[in-house]
């Protein structure tokens, strides 16, 4: 039996639940459980048509979405300083970076798509604050060398936690972020080589990259979520096979990659309990501020307001463009259809 | 080939296929909104093909797509079940022959 529907719009499978009796409705739901209890349990995958329990599609759709508008809200701390990249090369590399976060940032939309929420949604609840993004884009990019920090630390946060999600259980967003992943070690690479060339360079430029380091450092390890005493989602979504390793145990093997890195670079992170621990064989780091990363999430960072203000600016002042876009397509549809009726 | 553009500011939905090297098949890549099929191939370039992924690229709109029911997994998919000699492997008393 063959049906007509759409591959990246989940349709409801016929005939719709309405319609069902309740008796058939039940049936199809046990039914639907046992099919994605098997999928969990083999480690396979589900996609957009299958059924699936309605918290498994909530909890994905609100991840996913999120990690849309991390990608897009990330765009403006780079773009920033686009117009004043030291050399054209180095323009030409973050203009690149950040086109790539646009990129991102639709990869993961059209995903999120396919769990049933239209676009132009996702994008209104932005711009309204009512969803959330990743905190760490809620600070500001300072000098230059805040380039160099965002790339190896924050994207090096992001690819830590990216890479277990290319096995995520709901294939639309594996197949996202194997894409993410692929692109995600250039932009960690520029930044690392930027802070590598600044701390060889004048004690004025190691010390400017020092200070970039010592202010991502905190936001980035956060970036990884709260502790996981403190994380109630997380459970779960191991059980789904989302997310593949604790909050914790990303951070920690993360700090262990930073600390090998940092002496390339001739520098020091900015937190002396750094250790590896040879009982646990896991590395630790000093306490954090949970208390500023909430009131960052909840809306109060450094540049909560601004970022917001402009993500609603770009679109106002794109509107024409999508106007123009939609208006050039009819006209060549009708000018096809006066053709075909000529004919 | 143009596709009705759809009221108000929601675009039609777009499935991008790229071939990757001349002789390989155009393979899903993923899927993008565009108000026609020109613009459609435009950002399915910009989008899918940053770092010369492809050399040729597909746009077919999604509603124009049928596929199978996933219900019906097993009903649709059944008749080469049980039919184990349409595989090589099923025949194994020429193991150790060469070049069979």
């Amino acid at each position: 039996m063959a049906s007509q529907t759409l591959q990246s719009v989940p349709a409801e499978p016929s005939p719709a639940r309405h319609e069902l009796s309740p008796e058939d409705a039940a049936r199809r739901d046990a039914e639907g459980q046992a099919y994605f209890d098997k999928v969990m349990a083999e480690d396979s995958r589900i996609e957009p048509r299958d059924w699936m329990p309605p918290a498994y599609r909530k909890t994905l759709l609100r991840q996913i979405s999120q990690h849309a508008h991390s990608e897009i809200i990330g765009m403006q701390p780079e773009a920033n300083w686009i117009s004043r990249a030291p050399s054209l090369k180095r323009k030409a590399i973050l203009m690149a970076k950040v086109q790539d976060e646009a990129g991102h940032g639709l990869y993961l939309y059209s995903a999120a798509e396919t769990l049933g929420q239209p676009r132009d949604q996702m994008m209104q609840d932005l711009m309204d604050g009512k969803a959330k993004y990743s905190s760490i884009f809620n600070y500001p990019a300072r000098t230059w060398a805040d380039m160099g920090a965002i790339g190896w630390m924050v994207d090096g946060a992001a690819i830590a936690n990216q890479v277990p999600l290319c096995r995520a259980s709901f294939g639309p967003y594996g197949r996202a972020m194997v894409r993410v992943c692929k692109e995600e070690s250039f932009h960690q690479r520029q930044g690392f080589e930027i802070l590598l060339e600044l701390s060889h360079g004048t004690p004025e430029q190691k010390q400017m990259a020092q200070e970039a380091v010592n202010r991502w450092y905190a936001p980035a390890l956060m970036m990884f979520g709260p502790p996981d005493d403190d994380s109630p989602n997380s459970k779960q979504s191991m059980a789904w096979n989302i997310k593949r390793f604790s909050n914790d145990e990303l951070r920690n093997r993360f700090v262990g990659m930073m600390m090998e890195q940092v002496k390339v670079l001739e520098l020091t992170l900015p937190d002396k309990d750094i250790r590896f621990n040879e009982e646990t064989k896991k590395w630790e780091h000093g306490p954090l501020d949970w208390d500023e990363f909430h009131e960052v999430l909840a809306g109060r960072g450094p540049c909560n307001a601004q970022r917001l203000e402009r993500r609603r600016e770009a679109h106002q002042n794109g509107a024409w463009v999508r106007e123009a876009a939609a208006a050039y397509a009819e006209k060549q549809a009708m000018k096809q259809a006066e053709k075909e009726s000529a004919a | 080939m143009t596709t009705e553009p759809q009221a108000g500011n929601v675009w039609p939905i777009w499935e991008v296929f790229v071939r990757s090297s001349r002789g390989l098949s155009h393979v899903h890549a993923g899927s993008l909104h565009a108000p026609d099929a020109a613009m459609a191939l435009r950002n399915a370039r910009d989008l899918y093909t940053r770092r010369n992924e492809g050399v040729s690229i597909w746009v077919v709109p999604a509603e124009a797509i049928a596929s199978s029911d996933p219900d019906s997994k097993g009903s649709f998919f059944e008749s080469p079940q049980g039919k184990d000699y349409r595989h090589a492997t099923y025949y194994t008393k020429s193991e150790g022959v060469k070049h069979l």
